[in-house]
């Protein structure tokens, strides 16, 4: 557990087993994380990531070990938006009122509610969007709904499922920017994904998770060969560029340098 | 002409069926909404049937019809809603399981003990001959329930059925809300029961969602028009039913399945796209990994 020394724990998991039947997914995993944190959770597929942000989120009980919260703590979950039914006939507006569940019990919006989506939209650069079907939408535009969505319950913590997941570069920079903002306003995020670069560019502390956590602290420290062949179970080499660790994959190196000598 | 459609007023079973016709459209229209996208379409198909057990057992046993075949349906739903949410089986096989098993026993305890007439075409494919006034009593109750829950619970479940594991992170209890919808739509189909028929309520709960899907791309809107179009199918169904002499449930689905048709045709590539959502199966479980 690393990074909350100065700052208010927000909630910590303490030896944390669980899984979907008989096999444990996450086996004995300590994690913390602290008010303005941004946190990456990596590691390869089937490694217990998402399960990991399901157990922070509440929505998934450990088999073993504790989940402490700090009381009253306001969270707000983003899922894969591959998970996201499209089809559903929901306009942006509709969508980002949802997180307002706890609230007004009319299903009609409130003039002080609708002000607050359309503060929130104009925020993330989508204001002129509010009645438009979610399908309607780019990639970034679907994205920073579901961001809206879960900014309009004011969370302290904002837990985001492979935001940079199926994205293209400019998408994939336009999403890490935005939550840079966010987090620089104050907002904690923890997020899961397979960018290794993009969090290395981007986020603070990386968490090396595979059942276990492997490593846990700043990119340099973490992004190391070492670590990475632990969490991925595949050699990798890091590599230093302007300052910031690039991971480059071991195998794709020694088979380009094999197919150049080849030539 | 005027006289002539206007004559089945003078009868009080037509006024009554006409009644309980046009609040079951408006009752399968609004709830079919939360069926259809919700993917629970077999559920209301099966659950139509799993109440004919308790239409056959209460009526052998001389138990009120609606006190009988309610506590066998609610019983059923909530049976269907947690094999649905444990995941253990598929859900349409267990579905398949708990609503045929239920069906075929009505079967058989009318074929051992008789009964076997009137009483027993009207549960399958309904009658207005048999619409009275506990039957507008009760279809009112439902109708209250149901726009009670709509109303006031309508965020959670609208974010229940869009989004339900985010939904259950923002304090919603996607497990009660789950619960209330299927009690609300095993009451939904009890009370329409009579004059839809068993066979033919999940058609009157699929087709008005599907229409307003074709017309909107605003929840909002797709609950208020699947309302009114169910309604408006009930109504018109039941006049027809009673100038073609035909029974009232294949009416009222013919009515609506031709406004169905002639809206896919109107509003084109469009529409159709929009209802392809609604076949879809329900919303993907977040990967685990």
């Amino acid at each position: 557990m690393t990074a909350h020394r100065d700052r208010e724990v927000l909630l910590a998991l303490a030896g944390v087993t669980c899984g979907y039947s008989a096999e444990a997914v996450l086996v004995d995993v300590d994690l913390a994380v602290a008010s303005r944190e941004f946190v990456g959770i990596v590691g390869p597929s089937g490694a217990g990531k998402t399960t990991a942000l399901r157990v922070i989120a509440g929505s998934m009980r450990p088999a073993r070990g504790t989940v402490t919260r700090r009381p009253g703590l306001r969270m707000a979950y983003v899922p894969q938006v591959e998970t996201i039914n499209w089809s559903f006939p929901v306009t942006v507006q509709e969508c980002v009122l949802m997180s307002r569940v706890n609230g007004r019990r009319l299903p009609w919006a409130s003039r002080a509610e609708r002000a607050q989506v359309a503060q929130v939209l104009g925020r993330l650069d989508i204001g002129d969007l509010a009645g438009r079907h979610i399908r309607e939408l780019s990639g970034g535009q679907q994205q920073r709904v579901f961001i809206a969505r879960a900014l309009l319950g004011e969370p302290e913590l904002l837990l985001m499922d492979e935001p940079t997941s199926g994205v293209d570069v400019r998408l994939r920079h336009e999403v890490l920017h935005l939550l840079d903002d966010l987090n620089a306003g104050g907002l904690a995020i923890v997020l899961t994904t397979h960018d290794l670069n993009g969090i290395a560019a981007h986020l603070p502390r990386v968490v090396c998770l595979n059942r276990s956590v492997i490593g846990d602290g700043s990119p340099h420290d973490v992004l190391t060969p070492d670590v990475l062949e632990r969490t991925y179970g595949a050699s990798m080499q890091v590599l230093e560029h302007g300052g910031m660790p690039v991971v480059v994959d071991s195998y794709r190196r020694e088979h380009s340098h094999h197919v150049e000598r080849s030539l | 002409m005027i006289d002539e459609l206007l004559r089945p007023f003078d009868f009080e079973f037509f006024r009554n069926g006409l009644i309980v016709a046009t609040m079951a459209g408006a009752l399968c229209g609004a709830i079919g909404v939360y069926v259809v996208l919700k993917g629970m379409s077999y559920i209301g198909h099966g659950l139509s049937h799993a109440i004919f057990g308790g239409f056959a057992a209460s009526s052998l046993l001389g138990v009120n019809f609606l006190l009988g075949a309610g506590v066998w349906g609610v019983a059923s739903a909530l049976m269907i809603n947690a094999v649905t949410r444990r995941r253990v089986i598929g859900s349409d096989a267990a579905i398949g399981v708990i609503t045929t098993a239920s069906f075929a026993l009505g079967l058989a305890l009318f074929a051992l003990f008789g009964g076997v007439g009137g009483s027993f075409d009207a549960a399958l494919f309904g009658s207005i001959l048999g619409v009275g006034t506990e039957d507008v009593i009760a279809i009112f109750v439902v109708c209250l329930l149901a726009a009670s829950l709509i109303f006031l619970r309508y965020r959670a479940l609208l974010f229940t059925t869009f989004d339900p594991e985010v939904a259950d992170v923002a304090g919603v209890n996607t497990a009660r809300m789950d619960a209330l919808l299927t009690v609300v739509l095993a009451g939904s189909i009890l009370a329409t029961m009579q004059v839809l028929g068993v066979t033919l309520i999940a058609a009157v709960l699929v087709i008005p969602a599907a229409v307003a899907r074709m017309l909107t791309n605003s929840f909002a809107r797709m609950l208020q028009l699947a309302t009114v179009i169910g309604s408006v199918c009930g109504f018109v169904g039941m006049n027809l039913s009673y100038h073609l002499d035909i029974q009232s449930g294949p009416t009222i689905v013919l009515t609506a399945a031709t406004l169905f048709a002639a809206v896919f045709v109107v509003t084109g590539a469009t529409g159709r796209r929009r209802a392809a959502g609604i076949t879809a199966p329900a919303p993907l479980a977040v990967r685990a990994d």
